[in-house]
């Protein structure tokens, strides 16, 4: 059964390796081929699934060892892949919904004369995607980390002919690139500290170094997690991302990529066990995070960016969660999970209404919509009601268990963070109502465009709408699915180990109060959004929503701060290199020429005077051949 | 005495370039064919070079000793490491692809006299300069070594002062000067490192009363040799300075920038991803194996000067306008990668920086080859000429992207493994410098998309609406790197065996071991 575990990569592997280099014969079949091997890889996950659900819980990981990849003294780097029921959890997410983003794509890029190519992109993303999951090593999980964030560089970009792509593509990897100076690090300390990287030997032996070690491999880890999974201080390229085709936003930039932060750190929960105060800083980006992107959210009127300020706020919730330890990183993959099926369903149900609206982002010229795309709106509808945690759906069972969690934390900590989060599922309820309003409530407010060209909306063709549907499904069953029973708490404890959190508030309180944030976020909304009509150009707004319609200045900070500094940095080193390191490298030749007459008197050993004249010879050549030059 | 393989190794370049010249001035592409195939004849040599060494055993394989000089004891002395066949094999897989890339290159603009033979020159210099190259690789007597070291700079000269990019701004009475004086600054500063090196070889045969690279390391771990500290220091000194100049090490980088800018572009590669080469394996075989204290002592300027060099570097490459020139800055910060490797003085830093030497010559040859595809179709070789090009050519906007992936070390392609493999090198023994090594994979990001947006992405400019895609010639340099790069970046292990033995030597010369991780998880 193990052998199969390679499969699931070779699959969309071969995929993009064919659709990348099959050129344009593979035009008519491409986006086929590039499904079905998708498919293949969900298939063999299935499989191997259903393998596993036979066995007892302690014997479910498997492992492949393929080769040995860098032989080198002291060092041991494998290509070993280990599939135990994190990893499970996650290639079945990342095949299902990808497969279904497959078929979307079909439909959304029928017209993109580039439409191999970009099923090429995503087969390459499914493969490193699988390869960051199933890496059985932190080199081998570096490998598909950046190969995540070619994709996404690519995907981002692959309208490049827009320079607004092509400069959110190459943010999203430069961003990313500071991250992964964390991951870099954090394996560099993990070898300097463990003499390997390889999770099994390294996270057993955590208890044999210091917690200082910990904490700083840990710090590390955190890094990386904020730029892969758009975390404050990295958290600025994730609006940009939006520049990328919707399918890719909802596979990549909501519900796989951008969690693999939240997979490192549960995945490295060991490490983080063993430092309570990295933990802390953990739960604490979490928590700013789940704010930040909340009131970023807020103010959009691209239904995109609105859509990516709630991504980087519900994963500030998996980290909060995964910060809290034990008792928070099941419910921090619970909630990545069903997090991953209605962002993915908000998202194509977003790309659905761009669709029939001649690629209009722009909320405010919506309206109405629910008459005409009612599947669209259906869909997006219990997405909507799933991701505000409406009692009953997914959303209310990952979220509130965050929330107790988070309480649970014990003393002034945990009811500062339980209050955040309580306070975000407030935020959440108001801007995700406030999307549903602008989009499909409300008179329309379309007009023609420049060209007189008015937007006939209607609804998406099946390919688009069937994947939406199952979206939806997943969105409104899963959660109720994995929290009844604790089924998903005794799939995952093995791996990942569960203490049961004691909140100094009841259950019932907790919920009763995420309830109330809810009908709060939802009315505050329905009073702005509902009761009145939206103005089709934005008012002027408070300075909190200016600030928040700049990503609350980050952007801006960084443009000052990093890229005018850069450049300035650049340009006076280019002037330094040309004119004083080569100016004072030529005038030291030039004057140690003269200097070597003197030398030689003093000096009148045979070789050395020999070659001090030589040298003192050449010195003066070569000042004297680039004065001539210069003059 | 079997059949002297080594020698004729080096010989087979040689020859062909007499062969090349020999070619009668009308027989232009006769030249070129005659040159590509003496390099692919090289190229097999180099092939049974490498399956005839066994990683497992003697230091030096294949060794020849000839008397030559005998009243200075210099011998005609080759033998081959790990680390020499490493880099005898990039050097005679890059030279087919700089010949193929090269093509036109040396093609005469107009019909001169019909004595004038440019082709042939061009051709026959770059199977001398392989020659030269293979044999210093090879020579395990210092002045054999010497004598190599300062005669490759004679034809390397010609190249780029004889055959200059043909892509400039501006006049062509001012590109020639400035084409001049980039040759003569390369000649000037190789030339003053070369002397200084003289220098400490003649003091080093005072000392040892040998050129014998084995007899000296041999006498020196014996005991039988010793050599007052100050003495030693002078000597690792003397032989640095003109290392640090060919590698090219900060603050003696200013005449790549120069030769790469306005050679071409096969020309360029030849000096970063070969003939600069020599710098490093020199390091590693001359200043470690001989002065193995002094290397010691120098350990901290040293490492300090490469880290300048990689950051430095970097932040010039961002602010080039000309894509060659950006290129040689990066050069300038991967060299600074192998340096530190080198003197980080782990076996992992070894490796990588032997590895790095390697696949920096790879992903360069891929990018740089690209670019002068890219820039003999356009006349410019200002970053702000271009734009969009990938919607009229998206097969070289592709191979230039992986080319410039593989420069930014992108994981699953070759450099990463080098370069991680330097970096957990440096940091095991040297934490802080690790960390700012670090730094590079942001800026080498950095500088490589900028450049890759700049050029290929955004509306189409004007000048290259009707540029084509990649030829067929042009495709047959590519994609063989391209290939190359992932193969070794997955499976690098051929190279590593090889190497690895070497590396051993190299850190019982100097005796250090590996510092020992904290816990001991993995046993």
């Amino acid at each position: 059964m193990e052998n199969l575990i390679a499969l699931l990569v070779a699959a969309p592997l071969l995929g993009a390796a064919v659709l990348l280099c099959g050129g344009r014969r593979l035009d008519r079949a491409g986006h086929w081929l590039g499904t079905v091997l998708a498919a293949a890889s969900f298939v063999v996950g299935v499989v191997l699934f259903a393998d596993m659900l036979g066995k007892g819980a302690e014997d479910r990981a498997l492992h492949q060892h393929l080769f040995s990849w860098i032989p080198v003294e002291g060092f041991q780097a494998d290509i070993a892949f280990q599939l135990d029921q994190l990893s499970m959890t996650f290639v079945l997410l990342i095949t299902g919904v990808g497969t279904l983003i497959h078929i979307y794509s079909i439909g959304y890029m029928e017209h993109d004369e580039r439409r191999r190519r970009f099923f090429g992109y995503l087969n390459l993303f499914l493969a490193a995607m699988l390869i960051l999951v199933i890496a059985d090593n932190y080199l081998l999980l570096y490998v598909g980390w950046e190969g995540v964030g070619l994709a996404s560089y690519l995907l981002i970009g692959f309208w490049q002919h827009k320079p607004s792509a092509a400069s959110a593509a190459k943010k999203a990897f430069l961003v990313n690139r500071v991250g992964d100076m964390g991951l870099s690090i954090a394996i560099m300390l993990m070898f300097t500290t463990f003499g390997t990287f390889a999770f099994g030997p390294v996270l057993e032996s955590t208890g044999e170094t210091s917690e200082g070690k910990l904490t700083a491999i840990g710090l590390m880890l955190l890094l990386a997690a904020c730029g892969k999974s758009a975390q404050v201080p990295l958290q600025s390229w994730l609006g940009d991302a939006m520049e990328g085709p919707t399918p890719v936003s909802a596979l990549i930039h909501a519900a796989t990529m951008v969690t693999a932060g939240v997979y490192l750190i549960v995945r490295s929960g060991a490490i983080f066990n063993g430092a309570p105060d990295a933990q802390l800083v953990v739960a604490i980006v979490g928590a700013v995070t789940l704010i930040f992107g909340a009131i970023v959210g807020c103010a959009k009127d691209d239904i995109k960016k609105a859509l990516a300020g709630s991504t980087m706020s519900q994963i500030g919730y998996m980290i909060l969660a995964a910060g809290l330890g034990p008792i928070g990183y099941i419910f921090a993959i619970m909630h990545l999970v069903t997090h991953g099926f209605f962002k993915a369903g908000l998202f194509l149900g977003a790309g659905s209404v761009m669709h029939g609206m001649n690629d209009e982002v722009d909320m405010r010229k919506y309206g109405g919509l629910r008459k005409y795309m009612p599947v669209t709106f259906i869909t997006f509808g219990l997405g909507y009601l799933a991701i505000i945690g409406f009692p009953g759906l997914s959303g209310f069972f990952s979220k509130d268990k965050i929330i107790e969690a988070a309480f649970a934390k014990g003393g002034t900590e945990g009811w500062i963070l339980g209050s955040v989060a309580l306070l975000g599922a407030a935020i959440t309820a108001f801007y995700m109502t406030r999307v549903m309003l602008m989009t499909f409530f409300g008179e329309k407010r379309w007009q023609p465009d420049a060209e007189g060209h008015e937007p006939h909306p209607h609804e998406s063709p099946k390919s688009m709408t069937i994947p939406m549907i199952v979206l939806a499904v997943g969105s409104v069953f899963a959660g109720g699915f994995f929290a009844i029973g604790d089924r998903f708490v005794n799939w995952l404890e093995p791996v990942t180990g569960y203490e049961h959190g004691h909140s100094p508030l009841s259950v019932a309180t907790v919920t009763g109060a995420t309830v109330v944030a809810l009908v709060i976020g939802v009315g505050i909304a329905w009073a702005m959004y509902g009761r009145k009509p939206v103005p089709v150009l934005a008012p002027r707004g408070s300075l909190l929503t200016r600030a928040a319609r700049r990503d609350l200045l980050q952007d801006d900070f960084n443009h000052v701060v990093l890229v005018r500094g850069g450049e300035h940095l650049t340009r006076s080193l280019v002037y330094v290199d040309h004119s004083l390191v080569d100016g004072v490298v030529n005038g030291t030749a030039a004057s140690v020429g003269g200097l070597s007459g003197r030398l030689r008197k003093l000096q009148n050993g045979y070789a050395r005077s020999y070659a001090v004249s030589m040298f003192g010879g050449a010195a003066v050549v070569i000042a004297a051949t680039l004065l001539m030059r210069a003059v | 005495m079997s059949f002297p393989l080594l020698t004729a190794t080096a010989a087979l370049p040689a020859i062909g370039a007499i062969v090349t010249a020999a070619v009668p001035a009308a027989q232009r592409t006769v030249a070129k064919w005659v040159a590509l195939f003496f390099s692919l004849g090289t190229l097999v040599l180099a092939g049974v070079v490498f399956a005839r060494f066994e990683p497992g055993g003697d230091r030096y394989q294949l060794t020849e000793s000839r008397a030559w000089i005998a009243d200075f004891g210099v011998r005609y002395e080759l033998g081959v490491d790990g680390i020499g066949v490493a880099l005898i094999g990039l050097t005679a897989l890059l030279i087919p692809f700089v010949i193929a890339a090269g093509w036109h290159d040396a093609d005469p603009l107009e019909t001169k006299s019909s004595r004038w033979r440019p082709t042939q020159g061009f051709f026959a210099l770059i199977l001398m300069v392989e020659a030269m190259v293979v044999l210093s690789f090879l020579a395990t007597d210092v002045f054999l070594f010497y004598i190599l070291f300062e005669a490759m700079l004679i034809p390397m000269y010609f190249l780029i002062g004889g055959f200059g990019d043909r892509a400039h701004a501006g006049s062509d009475e001012n590109a020639a000067k400035q084409r001049s004086y980039a040759a003569v600054k390369f000649l000037l500063y190789n030339l003053a490192g070369g002397l200084i090196m003289l220098a400490a070889v003649i003091g080093l045969y005072v000392v040892a009363g040998t050129f014998s690279l084995s007899e000296i390391v041999e006498a020196r771990a014996n005991g039988t040799l010793e050599m007052a500290t100050s003495t030693e220091r002078w000597l690792f000194l003397g032989f640095f300075f003109a290392f640090a100049i060919k590698a090219p090490l900060w603050p003696l980088h200013t005449w790549l920038p120069n030769a790469m800018g306005e050679a071409t572009a096969p020309v360029a590669v030849l000096i970063t991803a070969i003939v600069d080469k020599v710098g490093t394996f020199a390091m590693l075989r001359f200043c470690l194996g001989l002065f193995p204290e002094a290397s010691k002592w120098a350990t901290p300027v040293v490492i300090a000067l490469a880290l300048v060099s990689i950051v430095y570097g970097a932040l010039l490459a961002v602010g080039q306008r000309d894509i060659k020139r950006l290129i040689a800055y990066a050069s300038i910060s991967h060299f600074g990668f192998i340096i530190l490797g080198i003197f980080a003085m782990t076996s992992q830093g070894q490796s990588g920086a032997t590895l790095y030497m390697v696949n920096h010559g790879i992903s360069t040859a891929a990018l740089l080859l690209v670019a002068g595809f890219l820039i003999t179709r356009r006349g410019s070789r200002l970053i702000a000429d271009y734009g969009g090009v990938q919607k009229v050519a998206p097969v070289l906007a592709g191979t230039f992207l992986i080319g410039g992936l593989a420069t930014l070390s992108l994981p699953g392609l070759a450099p990463f493994v080098s370069e991680f493999l330097v970096l957990v090198g440096t940091f095991s023994a040297y934490p802080v410098a690790g960390i700012i090594a670090t730094s590079g994979i942001v800026l080498a990001a950095i500088y490589v998309l900028v450049l890759y947006q700049r050029t290929m992405t955004g509306p189409v400019n004007e000048a290259v609406r009707t540029m084509p895609d990649l030829k067929a010639r042009e495709l047959v340099v590519a994609v063989p790197l391209i290939a190359l790069l992932l193969f070794l970046g997955v499976f690098p292990k051929p190279l590593t065996e090889v190497v690895n033995p070497a590396v051993e030597h190299t850190m019982s010369d100097v005796q250090k071991k590996d510092p020992q991780p904290e816990v001991e998880a993995a046993k």
